[in-house]
């Protein structure tokens, strides 16, 4: 032990007592055999012989060795030190067997202290079980001798609360009058309930039975008195409902109230309906005429004083305003959604805290009451609100004045708006989907009724065009017409009037009225519209409706109002002005080339409108506008043609040809003809481009007489002819028409001035052609038709765009004359000119 | 099936007057009669030979005066009536008569056409249809398919019918009838018409077309405004008894049927200006002719108003085999223009079918030039099979 702390002395701390005490502890386990700890060690040194600590050492071997190792004076020390170390051993043990001594002598003192304790405790405890048993037996006979008087107790106040209940039951006929007395109405069915069942099961006896009858008679009464109450209905809505609930509680079958209910709100409300209806029947309604009428002052001069001017001058100049004598549409639906939408409301409202919303307890739960008066509910609701509607349907048919949009949507909106609250108060209810039908029918028959008061404009506008162009010209301003060479004689009588300026008014007015209709009809989808938001408003009312029923469908109309005017009064010239053609033509290429997009595009950005179905193009439509402008001015250049060739036939055919006397002047219908040229070149010239002419120098007139005159020359030859050959009389003009185009008489024009009095020329000269080759002539009946060619080749040939053709087609006629003549001697070229000059 | 090119004729005379020789029905013969103030007219007899494409002539000369209106009889080869011009001092009347063609002109043509001009044979006049009371002749007409003693003339305001007798040497009013009115009425033509057992005549006057009851001088209907200006022609539909077509200086060809008078039963607008001239085939009445003073003639096919609407009617037992897949082929034709001759170049006044032939007609311009032309072989073949 304290060998190995020697041989190491400096590894090893000196002094360090709780390794010691611990090195101490070990050892005496080890003694003691308790060598749990520190096994590694040891068996490491259990197999030297020579360890002095370890299990296996043999005193000889370590004697023997230290003999051999050591010198004698480590023997001494070895020695001293062994016996120092024997000595600390021994006193060490000397202690520990003292102190063990000596707690083994006070452990057992405390042993025998305990043996004298116990012994007392156990008698005690013998004391107190013995004292107990006598308890008990004193308690068990106390017990015995009280039990009788308990159950005396018991059954004596038993029999005072059957004697209360007694007491209440003999008091209730009397309780139940008080209380039907005091209208306690609550109080009296709560008391009946809890008798009830009592009654219920006592009845067979006599009394009981009694007091029975006396309570069912009394609360007949009561239901009696509650159903009156009900019936009147005057009271609140909270009196109701608890006499609803009461009635139930008294088992009143919860169909006949519904029934009931509804049909009390039924007479109500039908009064509403017929409130309405008296409205509708009578212009003004008979109740309250006063406040009609001034409320209606008051909302006209609302909506004058702050609409637009435009607003209110729709109001008074637009022609197709009703007489607006009755109350106005949204005054009628105000009134029917105050008093019919707000009632019924009102009865869904309180018809569903009574009998649907209610929470249902006990018996009344399984009666499925709810499902019931739902059901009912929804019959009721669906119909009144058909009556309403078609109500409502008649007023808005009688709605035909197409002035002012704005109340009508209002109105629509406003009965939307109210009926979205019936779709809040009952949900799944068809009211508010048919109201939306409604609205949607509406808005159809609008533009429908829009599309025929801008077909009843245009037409009314064409009449004052007409008129306008009928009227005598006393107001015509400035020296806007009646220009041109013979402007002194044309004014009077066919000068223009002003047709740029009444085509452009009557274009501006036309479009005005398209505007001021998108925008009345705008209406209908404006935001704050509640139905505007409906799939109907955003698709199909916008495509189909505006662009195409409206608008397409008028310009489709104007198109064919005008083609009309080509074909009903085709044959006979017809009534038709022509001015008023020509007027329509350019009014249809205007719309061709700009108002047509211009109208469709406004259109399509006003009402955003997205194309789900195919809509019609606007090339299709100014194609459509194209073909009736060409139409119009084909007619046109027709009915003018045929004035223009009706003079020339009569003249001709009216005259007796061979005996003629020898031309001293141009013929006056010559004269009438190149001053109606004159005048239409005006009124075309006033709506038409000049259009293109073929070139001619400046000299043309001259040419012409050359052309002109050659073919004079050939006319003069013309007796000397021999018959063997015929043929070379007519040998110039054939050989012209060999080289000429043919030349179309009646075919379309183009749009220009030119082309526009080519065309009426060349239908002219062909009559006068056709017509002389029908005639006869003397010497001075030709020579007359030279002075009147002349005369018109002088005119005619500026207007036209190739003035060859003028010269031609007069060529021909005086051929023809010739041909026609028994003796043809034509007159000199020079006394043709002086006559013509002449005038 | 290339078309055989059409035969142009020319006269050297300006014409109007044009007819079939309407009781010659095997070789296809045509009447001109020309307009000259100068000179001697002529009647040129066109000879058509079919198979060589070749023209013959003959001329007779017409010294009466130039030629408005000419007319062959339906019973007699050699009978003819014109109505001329006749200017006797500086007065022009227009005056109608009845013609025999010497018997000896074929062969005296045919042998030496050149000498014709040069020595030309003239027409035997048979009778005059005297007009002093009538006013001046627009037309003559021959009673159709008659014996050729019946004849009608319309001379200004009156229609008077004539009897024929001792072989047309002496003409004897039998009926007249005068139309009443405001103004001066004037007939421009008119036809005889074939069904009713040619009791019926239609008749133009400015815009109207009236029909007439032959047994009673009568009118029977009218159409007022027939058309927007003056009528100028018209002509019964040869199968359909109330059809009759009419044409004017509205460049309108309107198809009317007789029952009512208010509406047209049809209405084409395909000349660029008057019609002076409809004819309906006599045998295939879909097919029509029109000629124009804008020198066209136009052959329009009028299925939809026709006697065969539905074509040929055909029965189907006999083609029940083998030609079934033809049958479907041959779909109903639609109204439409068959051709536009532009052979002519000045106005068309008068044009004929031939009364040999059913597909072969003439049409005179006023230049004198006569064009002999075909139905395209395709049509005919649609309209045969």
């Amino acid at each position: 032990m304290d060998i190995d702390q020697g041989t190491s002395p400096a590894t090893t701390p000196p002094d360090s007592d709780a390794q010691r005490k611990r090195k101490v502890h070990g050892m005496l386990k080890l003694y003691y055999g308790l060598n749990d700890e520190g096994k590694g060690s040891d068996q490491a040194e259990s197999l030297d012989p020579c360890d002095i600590n370890g299990p296996h050492f043999d005193p000889e071997v370590y004697l023997n060795k230290l003999r051999k190792e050591c010198s004698l004076g480590e023997l001494m020390d070895q020695e001293s030190c062994m016996v120092k170390q024997i000595r600390s051993l021994d006193s060490d043990m000397q202690t520990l067997v003292y102190e063990n001594y000596n707690k083994f002598i006070s452990a057992t003192d405390t042993i025998r202290k305990m043996k004298n304790d116990f012994k007392k405790m156990e008698d005690e405890m013998d004391c107190l079980s013995a004292n107990m048993s006598a308890i008990t037996e004193f308690s068990a006979k106390i017990s015995g001798t009280l039990q009788d008087q308990h159950t005396q107790i018991t059954k004596l106040s038993g029999v005072h609360t059957l004697l209360r209940k007694l007491q209440f039951l003999f008091e209730l006929p009397a309780r139940l009058n008080k209380c039907l007395e005091l209208q306690a109405y609550a109080q009296a069915v709560s008391s009946h309930r809890r008798a009830r069942c009592v009654l219920q099961q006592y009845s067979h006896m006599p009394s009981f039975r009694g007091i029975q009858d006396d309570c069912n008679a009394i609360m007949e009464q009561l239901a009696q008195q509650l159903r009156q109450k009900f019936r009147d209905g005057g009271s609140n809505a909270k009196d109701l409902s608890e006499c609803v609930e009461l009635l139930l509680q008294l088992d009143e079958p919860a169909e006949e109230l519904c029934d009931k209910f509804l049909s009390h709100a039924q007479s109500r409300l039908e009064s509403d309906l017929q409130g309405l209806e008296a409205e509708l029947r009578d212009p003004v309604s008979p109740s309250k005429p006063a406040t009609t009428e001034t409320s209606a002052a008051l909302k006209k001069g609302a909506s004058s004083a702050a609409g637009s001017p435009t607003d209110a001058s729709m109001h008074s100049g637009n022609p197709f305003l009703s007489g607006a004598s009755k109350t106005d549409i949204l005054e009628f639906i105000d009134r029917g959604c105050n008093e019919f939408v707000s009632n019924l409301c009102l009865v869904i409202a309180s018809y569903q805290e009574l009998f649907i919303n209610r929470p249902q307890e006990g018996e009344l739960a399984s009666k499925n009451i709810p499902e019931m008066a739902r059901g009912k509910l929804h019959a009721f609701v669906d119909a009144l609100a058909v009556r309403y509607f078609s109500l409502v349907e008649r007023r808005i048919q009688e709605e035909k004045g197409v002035g002012d949009n704005s109340l009508l949507v209002r109105a629509l909106d406003r009965f939307h708006r109210r009926l979205q609250a019936v779709t809040k108060l009952l949900p799944g209810s068809s009211v508010p989907s048919q109201g939306t039908e409604i609205v949607v029918q509406a808005a159809r028959e609008r533009i429908k009724q829009y599309l025929s008061a801008l077909q009843s404009f245009y037409l009314d506008s064409l009449t004052d065009v007409r008129q306008a162009l009928a009227a005598p010209r006393l107001s015509m301003g400035g020296g806007t017409g009646g220009g041109g060479l013979l402007g002194g004689g044309t004014s009077g009588k066919d000068a223009p009037p002003n047709l740029p300026e009444l085509l452009a008014s009557f274009s501006a007015s036309i479009l005005n009225q398209i505007k001021s209709v998108l925008a009345s009809v705008h209406l209908f989808t404006a935001k704050d519209i509640t139905f505007s938001n409906k799939p109907y408003f955003k698709g199909e009312f916008c495509s189909q409706g505006v662009r195409e029923s409206l608008v397409v469908s008028f310009i489709k109309f104007i198109c064919q109002s005008s083609r009309q005017f080509c074909e009903s009064t085709g044959d006979r010239g017809g009534s038709t002005p022509p001015a008023l053609l020509l007027l329509l033509s350019r009014l249809c290429l205007d719309y061709e080339t700009s108002t047509i997009s211009y109208i469709l595009t406004l259109t399509d950005e006003q009402f955003l409108v997205q194309h789900h179905s195919p809509v019609t193009a606007v090339t299709a439509l100014c194609a459509e506008a194209r073909e009736a402008a060409q139409k119009l001015l084909n007619h046109y250049v027709k009915v003018q043609g045929l004035i223009i060739s009706q003079m020339l036939r009569k003249s001709v055919e009216t005259r007796d040809w061979v005996n003629t006397i020898e031309p001293r002047n141009v013929r006056a219908v010559m004269k009438r003809v190149v001053e109606d040229t004159t005048s239409i070149d005006v009124q075309v010239g006033l709506l038409y481009e000049e259009g293109v002419r073929k070139a001619h120098s400046s000299d043309s007139s001259k040419r012409t007489f050359s052309v002109y005159s050659s073919s004079r020359q050939q006319v003069r030859y013309a007796p000397s002819y021999t018959p063997s050959a015929p043929m070379d009389t007519n040998l110039l003009s054939n050989i012209h028409k060999l080289f000429s185009e043919r030349i179309d008489i009646f075919s379309p024009v183009e749009f220009n001035k030119v082309s526009v009095l080519t065309g009426i020329i060349k239908i002219s000269l062909k009559t006068f052609l056709e017509c002389v080759r029908l005639r006869t002539f003397g010497r001075y009946g030709l020579q007359q038709i030279q002075v009147d060619c002349h005369y018109l080749q002088m005119y005619l040939w500026r207007f036209v765009s190739d003035e060859n053709l003028v010269h031609f087609l007069l060529d021909e006629i005086v051929g023809s004359a010739a041909h026609r003549c028994l003796d043809p001697a034509p007159m000199e070229q020079s006394v043709i000119e002086v006559i013509c000059e002449r005038g | 099936m290339e078309d055989d090119a059409p035969v142009i004729y020319g006269l050297e005379f300006q014409a109007r007057a044009l007819t079939a020789q309407t009781a010659e029905t095997d070789a296809i013969r045509f009447l001109v009669g020309t307009q000259s103030l100068k000179f001697d007219n002529q009647i040129h007899i066109i000879d058509f030979d079919d198979e060589n494409n070749i023209i013959n002539k003959s001329v007779l000369v017409h010294p009466a005066g130039e030629i408005w209106h000419i007319s062959a009889s339906p019973a007699d080869k050699s009978v003819l009536t014109t109505c001329y011009n006749k200017t006797s001092e500086s007065r022009v009347v227009t005056c109608a008569a009845v013609w025999r063609m010497p018997p000896e002109w074929e062969s005296g043509s045919h042998e030496s056409p050149d000498d014709s001009s040069n020595n030309p044979q003239t027409l035997e006049l048979l009778c005059h249809l005297d007009n002093t009371a009538h006013g001046n002749m627009a037309c003559v007409l021959w009673e159709p398919m008659g014996d050729g003693s019946r004849v009608i003339s319309l001379a200004d305001n009156h229609a008077v019918l004539w009897d024929l007798q001792e072989s047309s040497t002496k003409a004897a009013v039998s009926s007249s009838a005068t139309l009443e009115g405001k103004g001066q009425l004037k007939f421009t033509s008119g036809k005889w018409s074939p069904h009713h057992n040619c009791t019926q005549l239609a008749t133009a006057n400015d815009t109207a077309i009236r029909g007439w009851d032959l047994r009673s001088m009568s009118q029977i209907y009218c159409i007022e405004n027939a058309h927007g200006q003056l009528v100028r022609d018209l002509d019964f539909n040869p199968n359909k008894q109330y059809y009759l077509a009419s044409c004017g200086d509205d460049c309108k060809v309107k198809f009317w049927d007789v029952r009512n008078v208010n509406e047209p039963v049809k209405s084409l607008e395909e000349h660029s200006h008057w019609v002076w001239s409809v004819r309906y085939n006599h045998s295939h009445d879909q097919l029509l002719l029109t000629g124009s003073s804008d020198s066209r003639v136009i052959l329009s096919n009028m299925v939809s108003i026709s006697s065969e609407p539905f074509g040929h009617l055909v029965d189907d037992d006999d083609l029940s085999d083998g030609e079934d897949g033809h049958q479907e082929e041959k779909e109903p034709l639609q109204d439409s223009i068959i051709a536009t001759y532009e052979e002519h170049e000045d106005s068309v006044y008068a044009l004929e079918w031939s009364s040999a032939d059913p597909w072969l007609f003439a049409s005179l311009s006023y230049d004198g030039r006569l064009v002999i032309n075909r139905v395209p072989r395709a049509l005919k073949y649609r309209i045969l099979l």
